[in-house]
């Protein structure tokens, strides 16, 4: 789906531009972002610990050794998910809020408990939806949930800003009838659009290689978080990466510009 | 404990006048798994719907055996599928003592689709201080004024796009909704459906019996369209007015596509 790769990029990007971040893993035994972020290895306390008062916050955050103002706070690989409780998290995430002025949490998939916890003290939603029937239908289901069971709108506050982020987009396929197009996603979701991040061996390689793939600042896909970070801070961006082009007027594009 | 106002003697509760708005089973003849097979059909047109209603069961059209009328079963088999049936209308003496037996609340029989719904709706061996009316139909008078004195039953707009896996009920109006009902997402109404915006998902007009209710939609993309328990499914509806502007009616118990602008 992308929805780690997401979250690892988007914290970086706020990082690099000076915004002290942190980016929790929700997804309660699987542990994927500190691989993406090359910190598993320095692992000794998870936000489950943290949530059930076996570590401070400071013995669990773990400092990126890229970027300056950002942490990574690992999900459990043992635990039950649902050790991860609303008042757990809420305690975790009040006393982040005073440290960082963004907090990143990747959620699972699905709609189940980890997924809702993650959205639940939202204020704003980046939707990572694949330009498949299913996927979109997924997402569709997270938007409802979004406006049904985050603490927003329980409390009937304003509701959680909603953005899309279309990723693993191939513009050929596109073309052969094969996938989604943005336009029809857009159409379908009727939510504003973050960014569109194309499909990437880079995006692969990056991953096994630890670096959050917007630190690839040459590629198209690290372009495209770029954008979408831009974006997300309130700057207005074309969209680029959307149609298929010939390679070679790509590169002469980034390294003209 | 409260005083209250008028008497200023202490009361465990007080009894009101309501009005509520039911579906009725129009009962033909009872075999135990015949009914059970249809009463799972209904379920899977809608199935949020049925979840924890309450029931009548209409014995004017009975035309079984009184012997036959098992309520207990009845009831039981509702009761698995998580209806509640709370009474019967209609019947001859020997079924309204069978039921009476099974602990249901006995109500009139009103025949007439349209009856006057004014008549007292309630059996004189019932508390006099209350009056339940039972008014499956009532949406489908369609004449201000008939059934209630003043105020129509509002509509409940929704200004949302109703998303895969959300449900949006109302149960007495219209529905009216401002933006899409996605694939996956099921909006039912006791009148009128109005959807402006694309219809992706379910759409169950009449959801009470009211034959004239209508579907109203921007454009007819829908898996499901329902009117009075009279469906279409996506496949059936794709060969006319789909993703187009259109509104779907009953006519001779069929559902009929006429797109907008042709009135
Ligand atoms: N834009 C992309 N192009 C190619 N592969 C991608 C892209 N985004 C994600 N992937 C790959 O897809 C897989 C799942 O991504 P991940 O971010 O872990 O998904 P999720 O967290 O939603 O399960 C990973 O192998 C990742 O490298
Ligand atoms: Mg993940």
């Amino acid at each position: 789906m992308g929805k780690t790769t997401t979250s690892a990029s988007i914290s970086t990007g706020l990082a690099k531009l000076g915004h002290k971040t942190v980016v929790i893993d929700f997804d309660v035994g699987l542990r994927n972002l500190d691989l993406i972020m090359n910190c598993e290895r320095r692992v000794v306390y998870d936000f489950v610990n943290v949530i059930q008062g076996e570590a401070s916050l400071n013995q669990a955050l773990i400092k990126d050794k890229r970027v300056e103002t950002l942490y990574i706070l690992p999900a459990s690989q043992t635990r039950e998910k649902e050790a991860l409780t609303k008042e757990g998290v809420e305690k975790v995430i009040n006393e982040l809020s005073e440290r960082f002025d963004y907090i990143v949490c990747d959620s699972p998939a699905g709609i189940e408990h980890g997924a809702l916890m993650a959205l639940y003290y939202a204020d704003e939603a980046i939707v990572v939806t694949n330009p498949e029937v299913s996927s979109v239908r997924d997402s569709d289901r997270i938007l409802g949930i979004l406006q049904s069971k985050s603490r927003r709108a329980e409390m009937g506050q304003d509701p959680v800003k909603e953005h899309l982020l279309l990723t693993r987009y191939n513009p050929d396929r596109v073309e052969k009838g094969e996938m989604l197009s943005v336009a029809d996603v857009e159409e379908i979701l009727a939510i504003p659009l973050l960014g569109v991040i194309p499909e990437s061996q880079i995006v692969l390689n990056a991953s096994n290689q630890g670096v959050p793939v917007i630190l690839e600042e040459e590629s198209d896909a690290g372009q495209a978080y770029e954008d979408a970070v831009a974006r997300l801070l309130g700057e207005e961006r074309e969209h680029r990466f959307m149609s298929s082009q010939k390679k070679g007027f790509f590169s002469r594009m980034f390294k003209g510009g | 404990m409260t005083d209250t106002a008028a008497s200023g003697v202490t009361q465990c509760f007080q009894l009101k006048s309501a009005s509520v708005s039911m579906t009725a089973l129009e009962l033909y003849f009872f075999e135990e798994s015949e009914f059970e097979q249809t009463l799972r059909d209904k379920i899977n047109q809608a199935p949020g719907f049925f979840k924890d209603i309450p029931l009548i069961i209409s014995l004017e059209k009975y035309e079984g055996l009184s012997s036959e009328l098992d309520f207990f079963k009845i009831i039981g088999t509702c009761r698995r599928h998580n209806i509640h049936v709370i009474g019967v209308r209609g019947g001859n003496d020997d079924q309204r003592r069978l039921a009476r037996g099974a602990a249901l609340a006995l109500l009139p029989g009103g025949s007439q689709r349209d009856r006057d719904i004014s008549e007292p709706a309630v059996d004189a061996t019932d508390s006099n201080a209350s009056s339940v009316a039972a008014a499956p139909n009532k949406a489908q008078t369609g004449s201000p004024g008939h059934t209630e004195p003043g105020e129509p039953v509002p509509a409940r707009i929704v200004s949302q796009p109703v998303r895969s896996g959300q449900q949006v009920y109302a149960p007495e109006g219209d529905l009216i909704i401002l933006a899409s009902v996605q694939a996956g997402a099921e909006v039912l109404a006791a009148g009128n459906v109005h959807v402006y915006g694309p219809l992706r998902g379910r759409a169950l007009a009449g959801i009470h019996g009211a034959e004239h209710a209508r579907v109203f939609c921007q454009s007819l993309e829908a898996e499901l369209v329902s009117i009075a328990g009279h469906y279409k499914i996506s496949e059936d509806l794709q060969d006319n007015g789909w993703k187009t502007a259109v509104q779907i009616q009953l006519k001779d118990d069929l559902l009929v596509v006429t797109p907008l602008d042709k009135g």
